[in-house]
């Protein structure tokens, strides 16, 4: 692949009916590219949680993702609230997450540590009252 | 060797109810019991029949992401308007019992 193919998504906030809109989209041109299952199984996740935690968290956001021959590169940028203590809020089974996102079955506690864990590159920017920005990398090979 | 069977061939041995009708001849390999949805996401796999009380539309976006075969709702939990019509755009297969998760893991185990 020469030329990289860039996607835009905006996730609307407290809709959870939108939200894996966009992790099905990319899931859905990654699969049309050729990509590996797996590959495609840990862009996916990291995702869907990242889509997750701007719905709950963040009222939606937007997010970019680029596809080089290489790398799938994405970035989730949210004016939310900022998180503040990102070191707690990456230790699994620690969550913020309202009692009503629960019985939905969310606030387990497991939003960045799964998207750490299924990125081969992680970083957060987060200010408290600006926002947070995801900057996510997945290897092709 | 390991045994595999279609999602209808499930249905119809373990008379589960099909309340929306996916792929019924995907091969359900693997059998996930689970309704933390982050928790289901990343440990659930491909071909697995997941067992669950969550039938929201989020259930449906996780079968999805994960490659499940199906999804069983156990105790006749409900199955939620939203969730249904999800379910039929994205060929999301739900399959209701009125078993608990343990009972009908153990009938699965069983057949596959």
């Amino acid at each position: 692949m020469e030329e990289s193919i860039k996607l835009h998504y905006i996730v609307p906030g407290d809709d959870f009916t939108r939200a894996g809109a966009a992790s099905g989209d990319v899931k859905r041109t990654l699969k049309e590219l050729g990509v590996s299952p797996a590959v495609i199984r840990n862009v996916s996740i990291a995702m869907y949680e990242g889509e997750i935690n701007m719905v709950i968290h963040a009222n939606g956001g937007e997010i970019d993702v680029e596809i080089t021959g290489e790398d799938i590169i994405m970035t989730l940028r949210d004016e939310g609230p900022g998180i503040e203590n990102v070191e707690l809020a990456m230790k699994e089974g620690y969550s913020t997450a309202p009692d009503n996102i629960r019985t939905l079955g969310f606030g387990a506690g497991m939003g960045l540590p799964n998207i750490k864990k299924y990125t081969d590159e992680f970083s957060i920017d987060t200010e408290l009252g600006v926002g947070t920005t995801l900057n996510l990398r997945v290897h092709i090979q | 060797m390991k045994k595999t069977m279609t999602v209808k061939e499930l249905a119809d041995k373990l008379n589960l109810k099909i309340l929306t009708e996916g792929d019924l001849s995907r091969e359900a390999t693997g059998c996930y019991s689970g309704d933390l949805l982050s928790w289901v996401m990343s440990r659930a796999g491909e071909g697995d029949v997941w067992l669950t009380v969550m039938g929201n539309v989020n259930a449906v976006a996780v079968a999805v992401l994960s490659d499940c075969a199906c999804i069983v709702l156990t105790e006749n939990a409900p199955l939620d308007d939203t969730a249904k019509e999800k379910a039929l755009q994205q060929g999301v297969t739900f399959l209701s019992c009125d078993r608990n998760a343990y009972e009908l893991s153990v009938e699965i185990s069983e057949l596959i």
